[in-house]
C-alpha cells in the first residue's frame, strides 16, 4: 500500500521533470506531457479505491531537516476518497490534454505547461495525503502558486494579468487565516503533526477553538469560493487552459471542503455548538443561491461554470453543516447522512463540472471563443461534445436519474430530517435553506436550458460557429470518460453508498450503511424505507422503457410515417440566426424578477432617422449586473489599505540613519521582551 | 411480482386513458360557462388519433434533441404518474422515488422541452423556453416547503405512505390547518406547473401572453399528439396528488378486487370533480401578466411557509 503511494509520487514527480529534459519536438512533446500523468492518475485511482476499501490508514514519512517538520503521508478513507476524486479526473484532463494541447502550440510552452500540470496534480494529492501541519501548509502554498502559474498561461492578455493577480492575492490572505487556525492547534497539541492536532478538545478553550472554527472557515472557504469570498473565482477559472479549469473548479476547490471537513470533523472530534453548523448551513444556502444567480447572468461560457462551482460547494456546504448541526444534537445517523451527501455532492460536482469545462474547452478549441452569443447549431456540428456536454448539463441540473440528482436528494433529505432537532428556530430554518435549494435547482435548469440551448442548438450565431468542426479523438475519449463515470455515480449509489460510509463512520462513530441502502442495495433510503426512498436504477429502466412505450403507442395508432422537413416558420420571412432568442434576452425576465439582487443598469442609446421619430437608425443597448460584492465590501477594504499605505509612507523617509535608528529600536524592544 | 407488474400496467393504462377525458372535461366545462355547447368531452381522443396519424413537419434547423423530447416528456411525465397513487394507496413503484422524485421527474420533462423550444431556432420557442424557466423557478421554493409540511403532518416524504395514512385518518386529524395551509399552496403550485389561467393560458396562440404553447409551437404530428398527451399527464398527475394527498377517501387501502374497483370509480369522480373546479376557476379569472405571477407564487411559498410554522406551534 505504502509503496504503491510512493510510486504514485514519483509518477509526478517523473511527470514534472520528463517535459523539461527531454528534445522538443512537438509530437514528442505531446507525449511526454500526457503519457505520465496518464498513468499516474490511473495508479492514483487504484491506490484510492484501495485506501478506501483498507481496514488499516497507511502512513509514511521521511524526516527533514527544517525543525517541527516532517514530510509526513497519510491515506486514511478521507484522504483515499480525495485522492480518487483528483486522480479520476486528472486522468480524463491528461487524455483531454493530448489533443488539446496543440491548441497552445506557439503561443505557450508546452513543456512547461505539461511540467506544471504535473505539479499541480502531485500539490493536490499531497494536501490530501500531508499528515503533518508544516508539510500541509507547504503543499498548499505549492497548489496555490502552480495553479496561479497556470491560470496566467496566456500572460500576453491584460485579462488573464488581472485575474492571476487577483487569484494570487486572495489565496494568500486565505492562507494567512489557515496558517492562524493551525497555530491555535499548535499552541495547544504542542507539535505540527496532526496526531497531535487531533486532541485540542481538552486542552482548548472555547473561545480559542471558535477562533479556529472562524480562521478555518475564512481559510479555506476563499479556497473553497463560498460567497463573499468567491470573487476570485469567476475571474481565475475561466482563463485558465480549459483542462486546467476543469482541474481547478472540479477538484481544487475540493480540497478546501477535504481540510474543512478534516479541521471540524477529524481535529476538532465534532464537538461543536449548534451555531457552527448553522453558519455553515447559511454560507451554504446564500452561495448556492448567488452562485446560480450570477450563473444566469453570465454569456462566456466558462464564466457561468465558474459560478456553479460556487453554486455547488453551496451545495456541499449544505449538506456538511445540516451533519454539523445533527451532530451537535447527538443525532449521530443523521450527521452521518449530512456528511455523507455533502461528500457524495463532492464528488459528483467533480466528475460533471470537469466534464462541463472539457466541454466549454472543445467549444472554445472549435470556435476560438467563449462568448455564448457566437455559438448555436453546434450539436450537429460537434455531435459527441454535445452529447457528452448534454449529459454534464442533466447532471449538473440534478435530474433524475443522473448523479447530481441523486446527491441533491441525499442532501434535501437530510434537511428534511430537521423535525428531530429539538429547536423550534433549526426546525424553521432548516426547511427555509431545502426552499432556497429548491430554488437553486430550478435556477440552475434554467442556466442550463440556457447554456446548452444557446450554444448547441437552433442556428450558428457567427461564422466561427458555422465552420466548427468535431475536436481529435483524445479529447472526445476525455469527456467520454467523464460522462461515463457521472452516469455511472449516478446508477450505482449502492457501490458508492458503502465507500462513503467508509469515510464517514470514523468520524460520527455509527455506520449507516444498513439505513442508506434498502431493499438488497436496490433503493437509498433515509431513516427507514417508510420515511422516503429513492432508486436511480429502476427509474432510469422505467424512464427507458416508457419511452419505449411512446415509441409502440406512436407504431400503433399511426405507425411511423415519414417525417417530412422544412424550415422553421419565420413569420414570412427566411429565418435568420439574428431572429433566434440571444442568452441576454433568455434571462430577461429572471433579471427582471430579481432585479433587487442584480441591480441592473441598462443603457438604452437609440439613433432616430431625420426625417421620422419612429424609424430608428441604430440601436445601442448596454447592460450590466452590479457587482454588489466588489462594490460594498472589497472596494472599501481596498480604499482603507490604500489609504492605511499611504500614512504609512511617513516613516519610510528614505533616510539611512532613520532606518538604522529603527532597527535599533526594534532590537531594544525586543531585548526588553526577552528580559 | 407478477402481481405488483399487473397493478402496474393498470396504472400506466388508467393514466393514459384519463389524461385526455381530464382535459376535454375542462374544455366542455368552459365552453358551457361561455354559453357554447362546446365539443364532446371525448373529443381529445379523436384529436390525438388524428395527430398520430398526420405526417409530422420537422424543422430543417432542429437536431436530435428536437424529435427525442416528446418521448422524453411522455416518459418523464409518467414515469412521475407511476409514483403517485391513484386508485391503491400504495403503488407497487413507491420504492422507486418520493415527492421530491416525482418534482425533478416533471422538471426533466420540462429541461427538454426548454431546450426544444430553442431548437427550431424561431423567436416563439425561445420566448417560450424563457417564461417557463421563470416561471418553474418560482414554483419550485414553494413547492418544496408545501411537499415539506405535507411530508411533516404525514411523517414521510413517500407518497404512498402518505395517502396511505391520510386515507387510515392517521396523524392529520387532530390538527388540519397545517395541511389545509400546504393544500393550498399545492393548488397554486399546480396551476402555475400545469400551464394555466391564470399563469399561462393553453387556448392561446398569441405571442404576447403564451408560454408553453409558444414553447411547442413547431412540433406537429405525432410529436405533438404525445406533447399534448403528457400535458394532459401533468395535470392529471397533479389532480391525483391534491385529490389523494388531501381527501384519499375512497381508495382501496387493500389489494381485493372489490376494493380497486371502489377505488377506481372514487378516484375517477375525484379528478372529475377538480377538472370541473379548474374550469370555474380558469372562466373566472383573467390571465395575469407574466411578472404579476411573482406575487401569486409568493402566496404559495407564504402559505406554505405559514403551514410550517402553523404545524410547529400547534405542536409545540
Amino acid at each position: 500500500m505504502l509503496n504503491l503511494l510512493w510510486i504514485l509520487l514519483g509518477g509526478y514527480a517523473i511527470g514534472i521533470l520528463l517535459p523539461l529534459c527531454l528534445p522538443r519536438r512537438p509530437k514528442a512533446q505531446i507525449i511526454t506531457t500526457t503519457a505520465p500523468a496518464i498513468v499516474t492518475t490511473s495508479a492514483g485511482v487504484v491506490v484510492g479505491l484501495l485506501g478506501l476499501t483498507s481496514s488499516e490508514p497507511a502512513t509514511g514519512s521521511l524526516a527533514s531537516t527544517i525543525p517541527l517538520l516532517t514530510f509526513a503521508i497519510r491515506l486514511d478513507p478521507l484522504a483515499a476518497f480525495f485522492v480518487l476524486t483528483i486522480s479520476l479526473v486528472g486522468l480524463a484532463a491528461s487524455i483531454y490534454a493530448i489533443g488539446y494541447i496543440r491548441h497552445f502550440d506557439g503561443r505557450a510552452s508546452v513543456p512547461t505547461l505539461g511540467s506544471l500540470f504535473n505539479g499541480f496534480l502531485l500539490s493536490m494529492t499531497l494536501v490530501v495525503l500531508a499528515d503533518n501541519g508544516f508539510f500541509f501548509l507547504m503543499v498548499w502554498e505549492l497548489m496555490s502558486l502552480l495553479s496561479y502559474f497556470l491560470v496566467v498561461t496566456e500572460h500576453e492578455k491584460a485579462e488573464v494579468r488581472y485575474a492571476g493577480l487577483f487569484y494570487l492575492i486572495m489565496t494568500h490572505v486565505g492562507t494567512a487565516f489557515i496558517v492562524l487556525a493551525f497555530l491555535i492547534f499548535f499552541q495547544a497539541g504542542g507539535s505540527f503533526a496532526f496526531e497531535a492536532f487531533r486532541h485540542p478538545a481538552q486542552t482548548l478553550p472555547e473561545g480559542m477553538k471558535t477562533i479556529a472554527f472562524l480562521m478555518a472557515l475564512i481559510g479555506f472557504g476563499t479556497k473553497a469560493g463560498i460567497v463573499p469570498l468567491h470573487v476570485w473565482l469567476p475571474h481565475a477559472h475561466p482563463v485558465a487552459p480549459s483542462h486546467i479549469s476543469a482541474l481547478m473548479s472540479g477538484v481544487m476547490i475540493k480540497t478546501a471542503i477535504y481540510a474543512l471537513i478534516r479541521v471540524y470533523f477529524d481535529f476538532l472530534g465534532g464537538q461543536f455548538p449548534w451555531w457552527w453548523g448553522f453558519v455553515v448551513l447559511v454560507i451554504g444556502a446564500v452561495s448556492a443561491l448567488l452562485g446560480v444567480m450570477y450563473a444566469l447572468m453570465e454569456h462566456d461560457l466558462k464564466s457561468l461554470l465558474a459560478y456553479h462551482s460556487v453554486e455547488n460547494i453551496g451545495i456541499i456546504l449544505l449538506g456538511i453543516g445540516a451533519g454539523m448541526m445533527f451532530q451537535t444534537y447527538e443525532l449521530k445517523e443523521f450527521a452521518a447522512l449530512g456528511l455523507l451527501a455533502g461528500l457524495y455532492h463532492t464528488i459528483n460536482h467533480a466528475m460533471f463540472k470537469a466534464l462541463l469545462f472539457l466541454g466549454a474547452g472543445s467549444l472554445l478549441y472549435a470556435t476560438h471563443t467563449r462568448n455564448m452569443e457566437e455559438y448555436g447549431g453546434l450539436l450537429r456540428r460537434m455531435p459527441w461534445t454535445g452529447a457528452c456536454f448534454l449529459i454534464g448539463a442533466v447532471s449538473i441540473a440534478a435530474l433524475p436519474p443522473t448523479n447530481g440528482f441523486v446527491s441533491e436528494w441525499l442532501v434535501f433529505q437530510s434537511l428534511f430530517l430537521s423535525f428531530h432537532i429539538p429547536d423550534t428556530f433549526l426546525k424553521l430554518m432548516l426547511p427555509l435553506a431545502a426552499a432556497m435549494l429548491a430554488l437553486t435547482g430550478a435556477l440552475a435548469l434554467a442556466c442550463f436550458a440556457k447554456a446548452f440551448g444557446i450554444s448547441f442548438l437552433a442556428l450558428p450565431r457567427s461564422t466561427h460557429a458555422r465552420h466548427a468542426g468535431e475536436v481529435p479523438i483524445p479529447m472526445r475519449i476525455g469527456m467520454a470518460l467523464l460522462a461515463t463515470v457521472c452516469v455511472a455515480l449516478g446508477l450505482g449509489p449502492m457501490v458508492v453508498v458503502p465507500l462513503l460510509d467508509r469515510v464517514v463512520a470514523p468520524f460520527t462513530g455509527v455506520s449507516i450503511e444498513g439505513q442508506v441502502l434498502a431493499l438488497d442495495g436496490w433503493a437509498l433510503a433515509t431513516v427507514n424505507v417508510e420515511f422516503s426512498s429513492l432508486s436511480p436504477p429502476i427509474l432510469a429502466m422505467l424512464l427507458t422503457v416508457l419511452s419505449m412505450l411512446g415509441l409502440g403507442i406512436v407504431a400503433a395508432f399511426g405507425g411511423l410515417v415519414r417525417r417530412r422537413y422544412y424550415k422553421t416558420w419565420g413569420c414570412g420571412i427566411n429565418l435568420t440566426p439574428r431572429m433566434e432568442y440571444t442568452a441576454t434576452g433568455f434571462v430577461q425576465p429572471i433579471k427582471r424578477v430579481f432585479s433587487s439582487i442584480y441591480q441592473p443598469t441598462v443603457k438604452l442609446e437609440t439613433e432616430f432617422l431625420q426625417e421620422s421619430q419612429y424609424f430608428a437608425k441604430r440601436r445601442r443597448f448596454e447592460f450590466h449586473v452590479e457587482p454588489i460584492f466588489q462594490k460594498y465590501l472589497y472596494d472599501p477594504v481596498l480604499a482603507f489599505v490604500t489609504a492605511l499605505a499611504g500614512r504609512l509612507r511617513v516613516i519610510q523617509a528614505g533616510s539611512l540613519h532613520l532606518y538604522l535608528a529603527y532597527i535599533f529600536v526594534t532590537l531594544i524592544v525586543l531585548l526588553l521582551f526577552a528580559v | 411480482m407478477l402481481y405488483a407488474f399487473v397493478l402496474i400496467v393498470m396504472q400506466t393504462v388508467v393514466l393514459l386513458a384519463v389524461a385526455p377525458l381530464i382535459v376535454g372535461l375542462i374544455r366542455k366545462v368552459k365552453a358551457r360557462l361561455q354559453c357554447r355547447r362546446g365539443a364532446a368531452v371525448f373529443q381529445p381522443y379523436a384529436d390525438l388519433i388524428k395527430l398520430f396519424r398526420k405526417q409530422p413537419v420537422v424543422s430543417s434547423t432542429t437536431s436530435w434533441i428536437f424529435t427525442a423530447t416528446p418521448y422524453i416528456l411522455f416518459a418523464s411525465t409518467l414515469a412521475a404518474g407511476l409514483l403517485v397513487p391513484v386508485f391503491m394507496s400504495t403503488t407497487p413503484l413507491n420504492f422507486a422515488g418520493n415527492i421530491i422524485a416525482l418534482v425533478y421527474l416533471l422538471a426533466l420533462g420540462t429541461f427538454f422541452l426548454m431546450l426544444a423550444g430553442l431548437d427550431a431556432g424561431s423567436a416563439f420557442g425561445g420566448m417560450g423556453s424563457s417564461r417557463e424557466a421563470i416561471v418553474a423557478s418560482l414554483t419550485e421554493p414553494a413547492m418544496m416547503l408545501s411537499i415539506f409540511a405535507i411530508a411533516l403532518t404525514a411523517g414521510s416524504t413517500n407518497l404512498s405512505t402518505i395517502v396511505h395514512k391520510t386515507a387510515l385518518l392517521e396523524g392529520i386529524v387532530t390538527d388540519p390547518s397545517p395541511h389545509l395551509m400546504a393544500f393550498a399552496a399545492l393548488v397554486i403550485v399546480a396551476i402555475a406547473e400545469t400551464g394555466r389561467v391564470p399563469v399561462d393560458n393553453p387556448a392561446t396562440h398569441l405571442e404576447l401572453t403564451m408560454i408553453h404553447e409558444a414553447m411547442i409551437l413547431e412540433y406537429s404530428g405525432r410529436y405533438l399528439a404525445l406533447v399534448e398527451w403528457a400535458a394532459g399527464l401533468k395535470l392529471l398527475v397533479f389532480l391525483t396528488l391534491i385529490a389523494n394527498v388531501s381527501a384519499p377517501w375512497g381508495i382501496a387501502t387493500s389489494m381485493e378486487p372489490a376494493a380497486l374497483g371502489i377505488g377506481l370509480a372514487t378516484y375517477l369522480v375525484k379528478v372529475s370533480g377538480l377538472a370541473v373546479l379548474i374550469g370555474f376557476l380558469e372562466s373566472m379569472f383573467a390571465k395575469l401578466r407574466l411578472f404579476r405571477v411573482t406575487d401569486l407564487l409568493g402566496t404559495a411559498f407564504v402559505l406554505a411557509l405559514l403551514g410550517l410554522v402553523f404545524f410547529y406551534v400547534l405542536r409545540g
